[in-house]
């Protein structure tokens, strides 16, 4: 069998870059994809003390669970971008049907979709705290586990958003999916805060909170790209 | 090649040995579970700290445990299908969950009602029944995504998905859920935690754990059958299968 | 083995000419002395939504071969075609590519694959030249040695290099899909309705294009409503489905 001559390899960091960059791209041109999960975030977080009065000690005992809790939403609102587009022009098959591996693929989707999402959501996080009159000495904790939680998050919800996309009315169903599992990660993260406001040292959520990061990291890109030969059959 | 030496794991056939065990399962099942409810509800004796509220064990943990495990065998069967392209066992996966979310509603309604003359109240963020609640999620998820497609064979290859993701969180949700509750509570302890047992509360309580075992194989059984016939519902044997139930009907 | 398998499913006529078979043996490279298939499939089974679209189709797609899989609508031929590519999995059956299990070779088999579907897989944020290369990229090409423009006026697409691809008519947006096989490496093309809003002159173009490409040694397998013009009835394979409704209700 005569080989034609085989298409020049992309090395996988190459492969990564080029998926992360035409995602990145997108984003920023059409950025509404971009604004409107952190105004849910922001209008959110400000219904509380509406809802609950503006009391700062009841706010300050209350306020991380309220931010996580808009966090993991607002997470769940921008979920459906990551494939939703993708899949109804085609150019999801298209990557699915290229040599590259699926899991790099998915990954730098990924990657792409917590910078467009996660990263102003951290940003814009300790301006609403200061709302919330947050406790001083948690301002650190607040950052680390959104740092490493907000990623799970991604990583996690894109396994849901790769079950449901090809689904017509998925939106719904796609929280059901998805936030039964984001549980361990509140459950750290607004612990970890709550002992930082104690002033007592916080290392071991920390620790269990990157556990969840390295195992979403190394588990979670396959389950998607089986996911989503699924959803593009 | 793999794919051809199990002879097919054949439909037909296995239609058919599900039907013949169902006689003898609905047999002993009724056996175990008639002399296992009497036995606990009028002849065990009572608790000597919660008096006969205590009853509602013989039903709760059966319960409880029967949710976990279920979920477990749905998840070796998409495990299964996933590796081996096993159809049947999306059949069976399938069959499973409606069972499983049904026993772990019942395990979390009778948790409730235990609660109620136990701690005052009908509901607590006890750790055991947090992660019921959770349980009862995910299988929620894991029915409603397998109903979201039509084809029934993505269906369970999604849910099949979706059943593995479930049980490597299901522990970490567990623990979670656990460290959560000791840290929150202090020092309440569960009073749902393990009775010492006394052998004559125990001979009635594996009597309904066991009659609770063979009723949920039935159930099962019986939902898989019915699974694979809709499955397989253009192939030939359905259909002469369908004709001649009809034709016995119109007699 | 698998001949002595029970055949539960009602047989259906996937009529056949040329060479596909329907109830053909395996084929065995060592008894004809012939370059093995550079695509094939056995004993394809596909049901859509409880329904049988096809039942024990055979193929075998050789080098230089151009293959029209024909049918009317709902008969299965976008199905066949997703399977051929191994977006869809078969109820029953396999697809060899080089006689490997397309499973079990997919990124060698994606290299020498080019699959265009209903959709065109352009994004409209991005100009028809951005489409282009990121496509052209992910399937493989060395970015910098290819002319995305030249490409593009291949497909009389120029003066639109750098207007957003949302800005194109669906015509164009299949126009930039199809500049793709202008630089493809793969041998295979699996194409879905390639003509659909293409006009006269681009038609011809691209039967050119076939043309040569299986002169190279590929093989082209495509579904269309009208004819292929400029080859001849021999060289055209056909593979078509017949159109069966099976139901149990009546």
């Amino acid at each position: 069998m005569n080989q034609p001559k085989t298409p020049h390899n992309l090395s996988y960091r190459s492969v990564f870059s080029l998926v992360l960059k035409r995602d990145l791209t997108i984003a920023l041109r059409h950025k509404d994809d971009i604004i409107n999960p952190i105004l849910f975030f922001i209008i959110v977080v400000t219904l509380f003390p509406l809802g609950i009065g503006p009391e700062a000690q009841t706010l300050s005992r209350i306020a991380p669970g309220i931010i996580w809790v808009a966090a993991l939403l607002a997470t769940l609102l921008s979920l459906d971008r990551l494939f939703k587009s993708d899949h109804s022009d085609g150019s999801l098959e298209q990557m699915l049907l290229s040599p590259q591996p699926i899991f790099i693929l998915v990954l730098a989707k990924i990657v792409a979709h917590w910078i467009i999402t996660g990263l102003p959501l951290i940003l814009i996080a300790p301006l609403l705290a200061v709302l919330l009159h947050f406790n001083e000495q948690s301002y650190g904790a607040l950052m680390l586990t959104l740092l490493l939680g907000t990623p799970v998050l991604s990583l996690l919800g894109a396994i849901g958003v790769a079950l449901t996309v090809g689904i017509k009315k998925g939106g719904v169903l796609l929280s059901l999916l998805v936030l039964p599992l984001y549980i361990p990660v509140l459950i750290f993260a607004t612990s970890a805060i709550d002992t930082a406001a104690l002033g007592l040292p916080y290392s071991g959520q920390l620790a269990i909170i990157a556990a969840l990061f390295f195992g979403s990291l190394t588990l979670a890109p396959f389950a998607v790209g089986a996911a989503l030969k699924v959803s593009t059959n | 090649m793999w794919k051809w030496l199990h002879p097919y794991a054949n439909p037909e056939v296995s239609y058919h040995f599900a039907g013949r065990m169902l006689p003898w399962l609905s047999a002993l099942a009724a056996l175990f579970l008639s002399i296992g409810i009497v036995w606990a509800l009028a002849f065990a004796p009572a608790d000597y700290q919660q008096g006969d509220s205590f009853r509602i064990f013989y039903l709760h943990v059966p319960a409880a445990s029967l949710s976990m495990g279920i979920y477990l065998g749905m998840a070796i069967a998409a495990f299964t299908s996933m590796v081996w392209q096993f159809k049947l066992a999306d059949a069976s996966a399938a069959a499973m969950a409606p069972v499983g979310a049904v026993f772990t509603a019942i395990a979390l309604f009778t948790g409730a009602a235990w609660g109620k003359p136990m701690w005052g109240t009908w509901w607590i963020w006890d750790a055991r029944l947090t992660s019921e609640l959770i349980l009862l999620f995910l299988y929620l998820g894991v029915i409603a995504l397998h109903s979201a497609f039509e084809d029934k064979n993505l269906a369970g290859k999604a849910a099949g998905i979706l059943t593995l993701v479930g049980v490597i969180n299901l522990p970490i949700i567990k623990y979670s859920v656990e460290w959560w509750n000791t840290l929150h509570q202090g020092s309440t302890i569960s009073k749902l935690g393990k009775p010492s047992m006394t052998a004559d509360m125990l001979w009635p309580f594996l009597f309904c754990f066991i009659g609770f075992i063979l009723l949920v194989t039935l159930v099962i059984c019986i939902r898989f059958r019915s699974e694979v016939l809709s499955r397989n519902s253009i192939r030939p044997w359905v259909r002469t299968l369908v004709s001649t139930q009809l034709a016995a009907t119109e007699k | 083995m698998y001949r002595n398998k029970k055949r539960e499913l009602i047989p259906l006529s996937a009529t056949n000419t040329d060479n596909v078979n329907v109830d053909s043996t395996p084929i065995e490279s060592e008894q004809v002395n012939m370059p093995p298939p550079l695509l094939s499939a056995t004993n394809l089974t596909c049901i859509r939504e409880e329904r049988l679209l096809f039942d024990q189709l055979t193929i075998a797609i050789n080098a230089g071969d151009i293959v029209q899989v024909e049918g009317p609508n709902g008969s299965g031929k976008t199905s066949l075609l997703r399977i051929l590519a191994g977006l869809s999995q078969p109820y029953e059956g396999e697809v060899l590519f080089n006689e490997h299990a397309i499973a079990t070779c997919r990124e060698e088999f994606h290299q020498h694959l080019l699959y265009l579907g209903h959709l065109p897989g352009v994004k409209g944020e991005m100009s028809a030249q951005e489409n282009l290369a990121f496509n052209l990229a992910l399937h493989g090409a060395s970015d910098k040695s290819i002319n995305t423009e030249a490409t593009l006026a291949e497909v009389n697409l120029t003066g639109f290099e750098d207007s957003l691809a949302s800005h194109l008519s669906a015509g164009q947006h299949r126009r930039i899909s199809l500049a793709r096989l202008y630089q493809s490496n793969a041998r295979i093309w699996i194409l879905d309705e390639p003509f659909t809003a293409i006009d006269k002159q681009g038609v011809h173009a691209l039967e050119q294009l076939f043309k040569a490409h299986i002169a190279k040694g590929g093989c082209v397998v495509l579904t269309t409503h009208q004819d292929l013009l400029t080859f001849s009835e021999q060289q055209v394979k056909k593979i078509t489905l017949d159109y069966t409704f099976d139901s149990y209700d009546e």
